[in-house]
């Protein structure tokens, strides 16, 4: 990885939309589990959005590791994001969607389509390469964009609710998956949820946000409990 | 972030172009136009060209009135047919409508026969009557479908509160479909007014003499026969003020009718009975009739001679079909370079730009880009390729309109994952935007292709023997009394255009998502 085991810092950032205004000053530890939380609309979307490279901030600066990465565009970022849909494109099939995140849209070589079947199977898809997001059930498709993630390979997950239409089993399911493989290539993960059970299921720690503050990370165990 | 600076980027070329080909024609004009020298018939010519397209637009809007009501309202067999027959006016060549009209109301046609018979004077189809008749053929589909759709649009819950308040039909006309009417109808006027405005070949055949003489007539007249380049331009310039005249009315009065509601659904309000009824199955009958039966008399006047070639036959249609197809390619090219920049954030500009070319006509822009070749190269040589950036240009207002929203449906659900995997532009186009505007560029294509395909273009202007395509061969072999062969020749025009539309809409396929 280009990138390396890292340190991912908001410094002083200040994101502004007309009325809507959110700061942040705290760094999160490389690998580490976070959930975000707060009421609707207090700013959980920008906040994530802005990491990845969507928002621009009106002050303040993004850190990977002591690399400046607030100009950068969202692709040469160190982060991928699953928002809560539109993650697959569903003119194509599933592992024309997952190769899409080794090869930018150029043609796949053997291998990467290769490397797109392994991830395929590491969620759990085999025998499903040729289907369309059409075709098959939600969390199978949450889990292809799971695949995808896994190819790309970067070490910062920012997940905008993706799972949020699934059941509860399955979101579930899906969270320990998530887990899994991002343990797996060591990224750090930030995940935005509603819900107090599956904050204390995944993360570590949690962001909260209101009153126009993203709050540094505390202990998901002290707050939830 | 870097897409979104390539795509808007590449706008500019595409409407340096479209303006490049407005300036070319608009400026050689401006030279050379003399306004003192307007002359009485300059001034017929105007006066007969806004005369005949506020009549066509008028006689076509208060057809379509009543046929769209009947339509809607009615259900019977083959309805679903008539109304799909409604959704291709533009690809059907204005010759083979001229033609199918000249065979049915003709003096020796079985309209005028009727008349004689029952001792009453033939229709006079030449001259401002037919001009009109065959503009409100060719307009009526568009005008009833517009106003279809806009019935359609009547939320449902209006028609029962109608009807639990017992409304009197006057009651319930003034309250329901006047409204909508009054918006929808100046749109339909406008829309109509300027294409008969600029409507060339119905009036090279219908019209002319002095009496009925259009601008676009005048600038044909002045430039092939006359060779008058001054009175050509003047009239040119003449054509371009009324046509933009024209194009900014229609764009401060223009509400398009809310399309995407199906036309097919069950119908919601019972159907008046009695009287009625019997006037909404005549208002369908008479006026189907009036649709189908001159393409009928083409077919039974072009059918005997169908194996019968002119000479160079093959040779003309080839041509014919590289224009049409050349020219669809570099339309949908244009429009999608353009829609896809406005989708993503462009200026207004680029919709000025797209939207240009309906202000002008073939026949002024051409002549002002002739009179600019005219001391370059010789007119004749370059008349081909024009023709294919002429019939691109005037397709694109068209095409852009129905990518737009398309463009902006993908960039709303796609941008961020684009932005995200950080596709390429060419790859975005490729991954992205092709596949998931197939169905909407394959059915653009064909429209484009279809509109090239019928059109006299700037061939009328430029071209001799050697750049003969079918219109130009069709108005030859009438010019000459042929009228069998000229029927035969329109025959392959139709299926020639039809082809092309379905070939490329079936192309584009069915839609990408599944």
């Amino acid at each position: 990885m280009p990138w390396g085991a890292a340190m991912l810092t908001l410094e002083n950032l200040n994101l502004r939309q007309d009325s809507f205004s959110l700061t942040a000053n705290f760094s999160v530890e490389s690998g580490a589990r976070l959930a975000i939380m707060g009421a609707s609309g207090a700013g959980k979307s920008t906040l994530l959005l802005a990491i990845a490279g969507f928002v621009l901030p009106r002050s303040g600066r993004v850190f990977w590791n002591d690399q400046d990465i607030t100009k950068l565009a969202a692709a040469q970022r160190p982060a991928a994001i699953l928002f809560q849909d539109q993650n697959l494109f569903p003119h194509l099939t599933l592992i024309e969607n997952v190769v899409l995140g080794k090869t930018k849209g150029q043609r796949a070589s053997a291998q990467q389509r290769q490397e797109a079947g392994a991830a395929l199977s590491r969620v759990g898809l085999s025998g499903l390469e040729a289907r369309k997001p059409a075709q098959v059930s939600g969390g199978q498709a949450a889990r292809a964009a799971l695949a995808r993630m896994l190819l790309q390979g970067r070490p910062l997950w920012l997940l905008d609710e993706p799972f949020a239409a699934l059941d509860e089993d399955l979101r579930r399911e899906m969270l320990d998956l998530t887990g899994e493989v991002a343990g797996q290539i060591g990224a750090t993960v930030m995940m935005i949820t509603h819900q107090r059970q599956d904050a204390a299921q995944f993360a570590q720690s949690v962001v909260y946000v209101a009153e126009g503050v993203a709050r540094a990370p505390i202990s998901a165990a002290d707050h939830l409990s | 972030m870097a897409n979104r600076a390539i795509a808007v980027a590449a706008a500019p070329v595409a409407a340096a172009l479209v303006l490049l080909l407005m300036a070319a024609g608009l400026v050689p004009l401006l030279a050379r136009t003399s306004w003192g020298a307007v002359s009485p018939a300059d001034w017929a010519a105007l006066r007969f060209t806004i005369l005949q397209a506020a009549l066509s637009a008028t006689c076509t809007c208060l057809l379509a009135i009543p046929l769209a009501r009947a339509l809607h309202r009615r259900c019977f067999w083959g309805r679903g047919a008539l109304i799909k027959m409604l959704s291709a006016p533009f690809v059907l060549p204005t010759l083979a409508a001229i033609m199918g009209l000249l065979a049915l109301f003709g003096s020796n046609g079985p309209v005028s026969s009727l008349l004689v018979a029952v001792g009453l004077s033939p229709i006079p189809i030449f001259g401002l009557g037919g001009v009109v008749l065959a503009h409100v053929f060719l307009n009526l589909p568009l005008a009833t479908r517009m106003l279809l759709q806009s019935w359609a649009a009547i939320p449902t819950e209006r028609f029962r509160l109608a009807q639990s308040l017992s409304l009197t039909p006057l009651a319930h006309f003034r309250h329901l479909e006047w409204p909508m009417l009054r918006a929808i109808l100046p749109s339909a006027f406008a829309a109509i007014f300027l294409i008969c405005l600029t409507s060339f070949a119905v009036a090279l055949i219908l019209g002319g003499g002095p009496r009925a003489s259009t601008v676009e007539l005048g600038i044909y007249q002045s430039l092939r026969f006359e060779f008058n380049l001054e009175r050509a331009a003047r009239l040119a310039l003449i054509q371009v003020v009324m046509g933009f005249a024209a194009v900014l009315l229609l764009a401060t009065i223009w509400r398009a009718p809310n399309f995407g509601v199906g036309l097919d659904r069950p119908l919601r309000m019972a159907a008046p009975k009695g009287f009625m009824r019997i006037w909404d199955a005549a208002v369908i009958g008479l006026l189907s009739a009036f649709l189908i039966l001159p393409m009928l008399a083409v077919l039974a006047k072009g059918l005997p001679m169908i194996a019968h070639f002119p000479n160079d036959f093959a040779v003309i249609a080839l041509r014919s079909v590289a224009i049409s197809i050349s020219a669809a390619v570099l339309s949908v090219t244009l429009a999608l370079t353009l829609a896809r920049a406005r989708a993503k954030g462009a200026g207004i500009w680029v919709e000025i730009a797209a939207m240009l070319p309906l202000g002008t006509s073939s026949l002024a822009l051409g002549t002002g880009v002739f009179l600019a070749l005219l001391q370059v190269v010789t007119p004749q040589t370059v008349a081909l390729p024009l023709a294919v950036i002429f019939n691109a240009a005037f397709s694109l207002p068209f095409v852009f309109r129905i990518l737009l929203p398309a463009c902006r449906e993908i960039e709303a659900n796609f941008s961020r994952l684009s932005a995200q995997l950080g596709l390429s532009p060419w790859a975005e186009v490729r991954v992205l935007f092709f596949p998931r505007l197939r169905k909407p560029i394959g059915f653009c294509a064909g429209l484009a292709a279809a509109m090239a395909m019928g059109d006299f273009g700037v061939i009328a202007l430029f071209g001799g023997q050697d750049q003969t395509i079918l219109p130009i061969l069709i108005a030859r072999l009438m010019g000459s009394y042929q009228m069998q062969a000229a029927a035969a020749v329109t025959l392959w025009l139709v299926l020639f255009a039809f082809a092309l539309f379905w070939t490329f809409d079936a192309l584009g396929g069915r839609d990408a998502d599944a």
